[in-house]
């Protein structure tokens, strides 16, 4: 056992450090450390400069544009990226459907929309929830039915982030609603946002942001070769790209960055004459969420040991879920009672906006309600934490 | 011992219930919501019609003279409709300092108008450093003349926007933290000097912050006696808090009979996700939640007048940390068992939750009430 990074491991770190300190535009960086929503242009302008530098998809093989890192190179430059200010990558390519195309996608779909994921040419987005499929995803309604070289595509999908931008959506579709169970009559088809047919309808969430659609497919014509895999063994892609999902799940270097905002905060908030830092319960709050996050930090560098010579995470990769986003509610929530009545006034689109003129207190107060808002999705989202504890429960206590 | 209800009070409290049901449906709320003030003066007539704006005035200013009790039960009912309105400041808190500060004259030309709703006047006490410490009063009143001239900063003052008329704290005497010096005084939001900042808060209710440069106001402004008006604001205070309780309380029984409806009708899995032990257990859990603020909700209210002050303070921090635990589970979970519905702006579920967080900040957060209790506890 040995904690200590190797001397070559270092060297990467440097390099990764060089890199950021030269390339990460400060604005973004500005954006991220005071807390505000990161933007699709920003995401992707990040994203082409990554690619510049080769290293426009961390998690991917060589073989398919990616770095080739290893889980601990991984590990480095999520926790470096973070620490800086940088976006995370753009889940819905690289960690996504990127994996899915690897994995399944024959070589002329892999020519035809790898690359364009690594150098940030297109915007993925996730066609899976609907309605009356959220945490029971199998009994998925959308229709495609085959019409010549065509599927045509009815249905509606939901909870669909950032879709507004998005060039592409992977879709999960039903092709044989008479198969003998509904895991079996499923396919994965990529179709183009610009297709005839699609509508895109805001969410607005509780903080008043606009992060999630509805889309609506409407005799959508989609070709046969835009289908990865075999027809109606969609199901199996499907679990593949949310074991994918879950790659960082933890978040560990984002909660590092905001734990130490939480303390930059604590020191210029003052409570009874002194710093709130100093004050003894917050210290205690504000120690119990570092702990937790020191402790999820070593679950995961254990599983990212053991998981080596995998390329998806296993169940484990449930506790980093869970944990991960209880840190991340914990710490958003902690930064909304530092400031104290002043989390209070609020502006839709604070967060958005990137106008830190607060409307009254501190700058930094700004944004902080709503993040904690925002930030109840986390235990829903990605498979709830009730069906992580399930996942946990019976893939490995095995009940 | 008796837990009941008079039949006064039982009455007071589906009335108010039935108009809230009948007369703020979550739509008209949005609708309100739409307009640039915030909430509706058309409510509050027919809210003063009910005589609720009478509810804490005495009877000889024309008022009903209740008690927390009654206000408790009003407070159930707007917190369960989430009503927009400045009752809390302008029907409770400000008749409650009028009525306990020593100023006929002020209270004969207050309290009647407060009690036909005619009258929106507002407290105006909290300020950027009083963290839940009400003698933290660093406003300052230099006397000069036959005049007072006020300079200081009033923050997150609760419908401070709305107000006909301010009641300010300054202190005209030694040093923030100190509770001897400090004076309200009679303020108009339009005089010079006075710059009155309204924005929403993040549960769409309306607050301001008061910026006082060199505000010139009359000898006779002053009410109650010259830096004698801690024990009044913090007799109001006490009440506020106490009615405060109650409305969180309204929001956690509401939050908990929409997801017991939400679980019963969402089918994953064949089945309604009501049928998950593991949600059983998390609504069993939401349910004992809110009946243990209920209990303290009911302690905040027979407590707030308590004449003996460690007795009354150290039962209300119990109730408001009790309130804003409670308040913090459901309102969270809630969310939770909605899923990606709980998130959106379109249920009601979502600004229940954001209301109860806002409690929790309002009044002293669960650790300020955590530390008061301690101390008060000795």
């Amino acid at each position: 056992m040995d904690l200590n990074f190797t001397s070559e491991e270092l060297a990467f770190r440097d390099e990764v450090r060089a890199f950021l300190r030269e390339q990460l535009p400060a604005d973004i960086a500005q954006r991220i450390k005071s807390g505000l929503s990161i933007r699709a242009e920003d995401y992707t302008r990040w994203q082409k400069l990554l690619f510049k530098r080769g290293w426009g998809a961390p998690t991917w093989p060589k073989q398919f544009g990616g770095t080739g890192w290893n889980p601990v190179q991984l590990h480095i430059f999520d926790e470096e990226s973070a620490a800086a200010g940088a976006p995370r990558t753009i889940p819905f390519g690289l960690k996504m459907v990127g994996p899915v195309i690897m994995a399944f996608g024959n070589q002329t779909q892999q020519q035809r929309w790898l690359p364009r994921i690594v150098n940030g040419e297109d915007w993925w987005c996730q066609g899976y929830s609907e309605p009356g499929a959220g945490s029971d995803l199998a009994s998925l309604k959308t229709r495609a039915e085959r019409q010549g070289d065509h599927y045509i595509v009815n249905g509606q999908k939901t909870w669909n982030t950032l879709g507004q931008y998005a060039d592409w959506i992977f879709c999960l579709v039903r092709t044989d609603p008479n198969a003998p169970k509904q895991q079996q009559g499923i396919s994965f088809l990529l179709i183009d946002m610009k297709s005839p047919g699609i509508t895109v309808r805001p969410i607005i969430t509780m903080e008043g942001a606009h992060e999630v659609n509805e889309v609506w497919l409407e005799n959508v014509k989609v070709p046969v070769e835009n289908r990865i895999g075999e027809e109606n063994k969609g199901w199996t892609y499907a679990k593949f790209l949310l074991g994918h999902e879950r790659t960082n799940i933890a978040g560990v270097g984002a909660s590092k960055r905001e734990l130490h905002r939480l303390k930059d905060i604590a020191r210029q908030e003052i409570k009874n004459g002194r710093p709130l830092i100093e004050d003894p319960l917050f210290a205690a709050r504000i120690a119990q969420v570092e702990i937790d996050l020191l402790a999820l930090e070593m679950t995961q560098l254990r599983v990212l040991s053991a998981e080596a010579q995998k390329r998806a995470p296993g169940p484990e990769a449930s506790i980093l879920k869970i944990k991960g986003t209880e840190v991340q509610q914990a710490l958003s929530e902690l930064m909304m009672y530092a400031v104290g009545p002043y989390a209070l006034p609020f502006e839709r689109g604070s967060r958005e906006e990137g106008d830190l003129r607060s409307i009254a207190g501190p700058a930094y107060a700004a944004p902080l309600a709503a993040t904690y808002c925002n930030y109840r999705k986390v235990s829903i989202y990605g498979g709830s934490n009730e069906i992580q504890r399930n996942i946990i429960s019976q893939m490995i206590l095995g009940l | 011992m008796d837990f009941n209800f008079t039949e006064e009070q039982q009455l007071l409290a589906d009335t108010v219930r039935r108009f809230v049901r009948e007369h703020y449906s979550f739509e008209a709320r949005r609708e309100i919501l739409q307009t640039p003030e915030g909430w509706s003066r058309d409510l509050w007539q027919q809210l003063a019609g009910l005589g609720l704006t009478a509810l804490n005035v005495p009877e000889e200013h024309g008022g009903l003279g209740a008690g927390p009790i009654e206000t408790m039960l009003v407070m159930n009912a707007l917190g369960e409709g989430l009503v927009l309105a400045p009752y809390l400041s302008a029907a409770v808190i400000a008749p409650a300092l009028l009525s306990r500060i020593n100023d006929a004259k002020a209270a004969a030309e207050l309290l009647p108008a407060i009690a036909a709703g005619e009258r929106i006047v507002i407290v105006a006490h909290q300020e950027p450093k009083t963290r839940g410490e009400l003698n933290h009063v660093a406003t300052r009143a230099e006397k000069s003349g036959d005049s007072y001239v006020l300079d200081g900063h009033k923050s997150v003052v609760m419908h401070g926007g709305a107000a006909d008329e301010l009641l300010i704290s300054a202190r005209t005497g030694g040093k923030p933290g100190d509770r001897d010096g400090i004076s309200i005084f009679r303020v108009a939001p339009g005089a010079s000097g006075v710059k009155v900042k309204a924005y929403r808060t993040m549960d769409e209710q309306q607050a301001a912050d008061i910026e006082l440069t060199k505000v010139k106001v009359p000898a006779t402004a002053l009410v109650g006696a010259e830096g004698a008006a801690f024990a009044a604001i913090e007799a109001a205070h006490d009440l506020g808090l106490s009615a405060i309780c109650a409305e969180a309380v309204g929001i956690m029984k509401a939050l908990n009979a929409a997801t017991l409806e939400y679980t019963k009708n969402r089918k994953q899995f064949g089945q309604p996700i009501a049928k998950f032990q593991v949600l059983q257990h998390r609504m069993a859990d939401m349910f004992l939640n809110a009946e243990q603020a209920t209990s303290m909700s009911y302690l905040a209210a027979i407590k707030c007048v308590d004449p003996d002050a460690g007795e009354r303070r150290r039962s209300l921090s119990a109730a408001k940390v009790a309130i804003g635990q409670a308040g913090r589970f459901v309102g969270q979970q809630a969310i939770q068992l909605h899923g990606g519905m709980g998130m959106t702006d379109e249920l009601i579920v979502s600004h229940y939750f954001k209301r109860l967080t806002a409690i929790d900040l309002t009044f002293g957060d669960t650790d300020f009430h955590i530390q008061q209790f301690v101390e008060l506890s000795g």
